[in-house]
């Protein structure tokens, strides 16, 4: 184990070992104690009720996006259903709480696994298809998940939805935005912890194979299809444990928010943050949530301006046309994503002042 | 036996309408293999373009009907130009999304400028054009549509079957550096495929329009219904396009009428999944062989 060292201006590692550390330098350990105690001992206490509730929206997505990021950044299997295994989530978490009583504690991981049989069942295709017939296959889930939330009334309560109350843990109330902040972020740094862990492991070799070259990878002996599998079930219980915390915090839930659009804002979310990139998800959790919360904001505060003029605009359109335009300018300008920009900043601190 | 008449000519206009809307997306598909995601936009614009300059700007309809096909032929250029050419040698995931932010963006603007509601031409269309076979009938529109489908099919299958151009797109779609060390033009290839298509998704838009009314909402979904039409019949088969076309559209009519009208939305899908897990390229589609 390194003591504390600088970082070397270049690349000697000498063994796989070496490239498969997380931290280089024990500074990375430092600067992520110090972020988890931000995050654990102070945000929570300085942040207004707003704050809380986007915070928490953030830790929930992001959790999401992870799984999602093992899919498509990891595996390369590109999966347009990702809203829709979060809304079975929910529905899971939901109807476990409401109909069988299951305790907080149980009902989420039972939601996990839910979805990740559920998420099996749509990566079936991906047997014999890919690339793009895979990834209109994945719509077509899509679209058949969101008709049996709407359609199987007896289960899912139709449009009108289920109301879940009074989520407790351990004696703790849930209901409290700063108890529920601290419940979504031991779990978010759970999850993350096994998704980087997860891929340094043989499976995760096993899905970064596939991903670069299926026919390559099954040549050198990976079984594709179970890995394939493998993937759409760990990529759907993240979803569907996310799904599951969504349920519990909104309270209420119905079939609305669980359609294409959301998918697609996962994709947008990895895809801004960096394919192929842990903390990428993350980044692009965080970026896509504020950028959300600022266009509602911006046309609510633009709706009242207008109103008071009398000049009857409506600007609730631009929203949409705002967003699209953050994801074309990040694919055109940084495909990477916010990980490689946060790549370069830091090595330009590194590197100064020879930095080039 | 008269009802199943009626949705099996229901179903046939219908399947030739998505036929003759998933065209345009065809067209990019075969040279560009991009999967685009604005189709609907791109019918929408076209659509409301012609609604601007027929009903605002109160031009003709012949003028107006060439200035929407000039203004969109350009468009298509513009969009290759600055968002799509940037891309290529990306992974498929980036371009599928830049199309999925363009069409989120194509859709603020068109709800920004024109609003939710539905809007309507004023009518052009010769009336004689309806048939009447005993209780059964069909509307002009429709014949219409299904002259113009044909008409445009038979033009492109003559486009790429002798023209250069044509044979340009189909080299450039099977091998891209295979074409570009043969001397074709690859960039110039993907720019008037793009420019074409956006053509031909106006063309399908504005009769579109004419059947069901010009609005955001419906034309965009219908960018949505394009993709198991067209994978149905194998990605890059134009004749597929039609059979999946109608395939789709018997299914719906067929369920709608029979079984249940919610379920109408999520059956082509459900046949969709069951036949891409028997036939993997669609049913006419063109097998890929794969080297490591």
């Amino acid at each position: 184990m390194q003591k504390f060292q600088f970082h070397p201006c270049g690349n000697f590692k000498e063994s796989y070992y070496q490239e498969l550390t997380i931290f280089e330098t024990d500074f990375g350990r430092l600067w992520m104690i110090i972020g988890l105690i931000l995050l654990f001992g102070v945000i929570p206490f300085i942040s207004s009720a707003f704050v809380l509730y986007v915070l928490n929206t953030m830790g929930i997505y992001a959790i999401a996006a992870i799984g999602l990021n093992l899919l498509i950044g990891y595996t390369g299997q590109i999966s347009l259903g990702h809203g829709a295994f979060f809304g079975v989530g929910a529905y899971a978490a939901a109807i476990l709480a409401t109909r069988a009583h299951f305790p907080f504690w149980a009902a989420l991981p039972a939601a996990g696994l839910i979805t990740a049989a559920v998420g099996m069942v749509f990566g079936l295709p991906s047997a014999r298809l890919k690339h793009l017939y895979l990834c209109i296959a994945t719509l077509a889930g899509q679209f058949i998940i969101e008709y049996v939330l709407v359609q199987w009334e007896g289960l899912t309560g139709g449009a009108a939805g289920i109301s879940v109350i009074g989520a407790t843990l351990f004696g703790l109330d849930l209901g409290n935005d700063r108890t529920f902040y601290y419940v979504i972020y031991i779990c978010f740094v759970f999850f993350a912890w096994v998704a980087v862990n997860l891929i340094r492991t043989r499976y995760g070799r096993a899905f970064i194979a596939i991903r670069d070259n299926d026919r390559a990878a099954e040549g050198m002996g990976i079984p594709i299809f179970p890995y394939k599998l493998l993937s759409f079930a760990i990529s759907s219980f993240y979803a569907g444990f996310a799904g599951g915390l969504y349920a519990y915090y909104m309270i209420s839930i119905t079939p609305e928010p669980f359609n294409l659009w959301l998918s697609i804002v996962f994709i947008a979310m990895i895809i801004i943050g960096g394919l192929g990139n842990i903390p990428g998800s993350v980044f692009g959790a965080v970026f896509i949530v504020t950028l959300e919360e600022v266009l509602s904001h911006a046309t609510e505060y633009l709706m009242n301006i207008g109103a008071s003029t009398g000049v009857a605009i409506t600007i609730a359109p631009l929203r949409e046309f705002v967003f699209g335009l953050a994801i074309v300018l990040f694919i055109i300008f940084e495909p990477k994503g916010i990980a490689e920009v946060w790549r370069i900043v830091r090595s330009g601190f590194r590197l100064w002042p020879f930095s080039y | 036996m008269e009802f199943f008449l009626q949705l099996l000519v229901n179903g046939i206009s219908l399947g030739f309408l998505y036929a003759l809307s998933a065209l345009g997306f065809v067209m990019i598909f075969k040279s560009s293999s991009v999967l685009n995601f604005a189709h609907g936009e791109l019918l929408a614009i076209g659509a409301f373009l012609f609604l601007a300059l027929s009903t605002w700007a109160k031009l003709p309809i012949i003028l107006a009907f060439a200035v929407t096909l000039i203004g969109s032929f350009s468009l298509g250029f513009i969009i290759e130009r600055f968002f799509l050419r940037p891309l290529i040698g990306e992974e498929l995931i980036e371009v599928i999304m830049l199309t999925v932010g363009l069409a989120a963006m194509f859709k603020g603007l068109l709800l920004f400028i024109f609003g939710g509601d539905i809007h309507s031409y004023p009518n052009f269309l010769p009336e004689g054009l309806s048939m009447q076979w005993g209780a059964i009938q069909i509307p002009s529109v429709y014949v219409a549509t299904f002259i113009i489908g044909i008409i445009f099919l038979i033009i492109f299958g003559f486009f790429f079957k002798y023209s250069s151009q044509g044979i340009y797109m189909r080299s450039v779609a099977d091998n891209q550096p295979a074409a570009l060390s043969l001397g074709v033009h690859v960039r110039r290839v993907f720019a008037l495929s793009w420019a074409i298509a956006a053509l031909v998704c106006a063309m399908s838009g504005i009769v579109l329009g004419i059947i069901n009314g010009v609005n955001v909402h419906n034309l965009s979904a219908i960018g949505l219904k394009v993709f198991p039409v067209v994978i149905l019949g194998g990605l890059d088969s134009i004749g597929g396009a039609i059979l999946g076309g109608v395939i789709i559209g018997l299914l719906e009519t067929f369920t709608g009428g029979y079984i249940s009208t919610s379920l109408r939305e999520v059956v082509p899908y459900i046949v969709l999944v069951l036949i891409l897990m028997v036939k993997p390229y669609g049913l006419f589609g063109l097998v890929e062989i794969e080297r490591v």
